[in-house]
């Protein structure tokens, strides 16, 4: 019976549309009426996004703090002074900014702002990007020792550190390029933003996430304990620009400040496994140099090797993809097709675009995932190639030092040093 | 120290580091102008396009703040002030009336008052509201689409990448500059872009 109401406003905004559509402006299917009670509508409310001047005084806070910990690892080689310095950026990137904006999701935003046209990239994100790796090319990565919320979390939780065996630290070390390779893959199709998604801390920083989010973060600090700094040793991305920029670093922190009297006391301080111990050439010089030789050579054969495996991928990687996931659903099981459940199908059949624009479409998004993932197979290839060669190159060290790739010049070897500046 | 031993080796070594420095120096600084070139000094916040959502609800469940950051805004500028209305009221109710099993509202977020014969106001309570779009797809398939979805900036963490927009499957979601940070039906026209002329709360 009551149907009855809604079929007569049916036909009354049929109608209202019909007539209306020869008037000039009017689109609306119920004109606003004229009060007659002097009755005074009520504003539509915007409240304004954070201060743009804010986001710029975030700038100017990360710079002031690269600085400031820049001056602890190196001038007064002070651990309490890094520590407290990344207290400060915990609370005040992790908590207060609530982990966004950060420059490890900033190499997305770069990658988006290089390969999607219609993206502009902000300012803020730009220097977020680059400010720790200016940072680092010339001083080490101080960014990691005190100026990263995420690094600043696992840190103070690092209680019971235990030394990994290296092969395992080795291992696990290449994960990081794969985790930048995929990330500006994922961003280089336009597909999404992997690393926030899969930040585990940010929900901590928010005191909200999805529950499988919260058991990964649980998960990382809980191994943090025993592994000191999980995520930035064996996933952060961003720590593969920073160690290479570390890598050549002018000013790299050191562990003494003047001659190492080699007394071994900081062996065993550094809990990421990130100091170099001194060695002598072992093994026949020939055959050293024979592998070295061989290493080369089958460089070239990893980076083939690795594309090639990349590329046999890349139908499961494109599946990450909107459209591409759309369209083998509806090509796979054209049954979706009448499915009202299926919000996506749904959304897609009314919009008026064909199957075979999708499927076009698709098509289109996957060959960039084909060339996407050959780059990305090749790169993972160089990464094991280069590290072999890394390997078994010799390089005499007399001295305990820091490895500038990993270490995050978070200054704890310091402390364990006796020996005293020279005057 | 060695530097006295074995001075040749070292100066190979410094000059192959100061040699790549400059090396990444130089790709840092050609990303970074590449990057400068189509940078914007205006930020940029995440905003729903209204004529684009298609009121699926998962608005309501994907924001990363519980409850979502999206809210239900209402033109007045558009709206009908119908009595019968498509946004209020469930299909087939009772009575028009505000009683609670007449609401489409899950949260009774809308409050409906009297004005004067027939009309009747509706004002969003923005604390109630959980943008689950209910009373957006009954406004837009019945009435003038005076109701519809944005994202309130008070409440948005404008994440790096919205996890709604991920999911959106109408791409209603796009970024949007900041001092422009609204597509308010009414203020803007399909397409443009939102002018100023609302009042800031």
């Amino acid at each position: 019976m009551k149907q009855i109401k809604y079929y007569f406003l049916l036909i009354s905004v049929l109608l209202f549309t019909a007539i209306q559509s020869f008037a000039a402006d009017a689109k609306q299917r119920f004109p606003k009426p004229e009060f007659d009670t002097g009755y005074a509508q009520p504003f539509t409310t915007a409240p304004s996004p954070r201060f743009l001047l804010l986001e710029y005084l975030d700038v100017i806070v990360l710079f002031v703090v690269l600085s400031v910990v820049t001056w602890f690892v190196l001038k007064k080689r002070s651990r309490k002074g890094v520590f407290w310095t990344s207290v400060f950026s915990l609370l005040y990137f992790g908590f207060y900014r609530e982990g966004c904006i950060c420059s490890i999701g900033s190499i997305q935003n770069v990658t988006l702002g290089i390969f999607d046209s219609t993206y502009t990239i902000p300012l803020t994100a730009l220097l977020f990007f680059l400010l720790p790796l200016i940072f680092s090319l010339f001083f080490g990565r101080t960014f990691c020792a005190g100026a990263c919320p995420l690094g600043a979390i696992q840190d103070i939780i690092a209680i019971r550190p235990i030394e990994l065996p290296k092969w395992v630290q080795k291992v696990l070390g290449l994960i990081p390029y794969l985790y930048l390779g995929l990330a500006l893959l994922y961003v280089a199709t336009k597909s999404e933003f992997i690393i926030c998604r899969y930040d585990p801390f940010v929900g901590f920083f928010r005191f909200d996430a999805p529950f499988h989010m919260l058991i990964l973060g649980i998960l990382f600090l809980v191994i943090g304990i025993f592994v000191a700094r999980p995520y930035c040793r064996f996933f952060c991305p961003y720590g593969v620009l920073l160690g290479w920029m570390s890598k050549f670093s002018s000013r790299h922190m050191t562990i003494t400040p003047a001659a190492c009297i080699q007394c071994k006391l900081c062996a065993n301080s550094c809990p990421f496994g990130a100091i170099d111990e001194p060695i002598v050439e072992t093994g026949k010089r020939r055959s050293n140099v024979n592998r070295l030789m061989i290493y080369f050579v089958i460089l070239p054969l990893w980076i083939g090797v690795g594309g090639f495996a990349g590329s046999m991928l890349h139908v499961p990687l494109s599946r990450f993809n909107k459209t591409v996931y759309m369209a083998e659903l509806i090509v796979e099981h054209p049954e979706v097709k009448t499915d009202a459940k299926n919000i996506d199908v749904r959304t897609f059949m009314s919009s008026g675009k064909s199957t075979e624009q999708l499927v076009l479409e698709a098509d289109q998004i996957r060959h960039k995932f084909y060339i996407g993932s050959w780059l990305l197979g090749g790169f993972v290839g160089l990464v094991i190639g280069t590290s072999l060669i890394g390997l078994s190159t010799f390089r005499k060290r007399e001295d305990w030092e820091p490895n500038r790739t990993n270490c995050l010049s978070c200054a704890r070897c310091m402390d364990y040093c006796p020996v005293k500046k020279e005057a | 120290m060695s530097d006295r031993k074995e001075p040749k080796s070292m100066e190979r070594r410094r000059f192959i580091r100061s040699g790549m420095q400059m090396a990444l120096a130089v790709s840092l600084g050609g990303v970074a102008s590449v990057s400068f070139i189509k940078s914007t000094s205006k930020d940029l916040v995440w905003q729903i396009d209204p004529f684009k959502c298609v009121q699926c609800g998962r608005c309501a469940t994907e924001c990363i703040m519980t409850p979502s950051a999206v809210k239900c805004v209402h033109s007045f500028n558009l709206c009908g002030y119908c009595d019968l209305c498509g946004g209020y009221l469930k299909p087939d109710p009772n009575a028009r009336s505000t009683a609670a099993e007449n609401q489409l509202c899950p949260t009774a977020a809308i409050n409906r008052r009297y004005i004067e014969e027939p009309y009747f106001e509706y004002v969003i309570d923005e604390k109630l509201c959980i943008g689950c779009a209910k009373c957006v797809a009954g406004c837009t398939s019945f009435g003038n689409g005076s109701l519809h979805l944005q994202i309130r900036h008070d409440r948005c963490k404008n994440c790096n990448e919205c996890a709604i927009a991920r999911v959106c499957p109408a791409d209603a979601f796009q970024r949007v500059p900041r001092n422009t940070p609204y597509l308010i039906k009414g203020g803007f026209t399909k397409g443009g872009t939102s002018k100023d002329q609302l009042k800031k709360g």
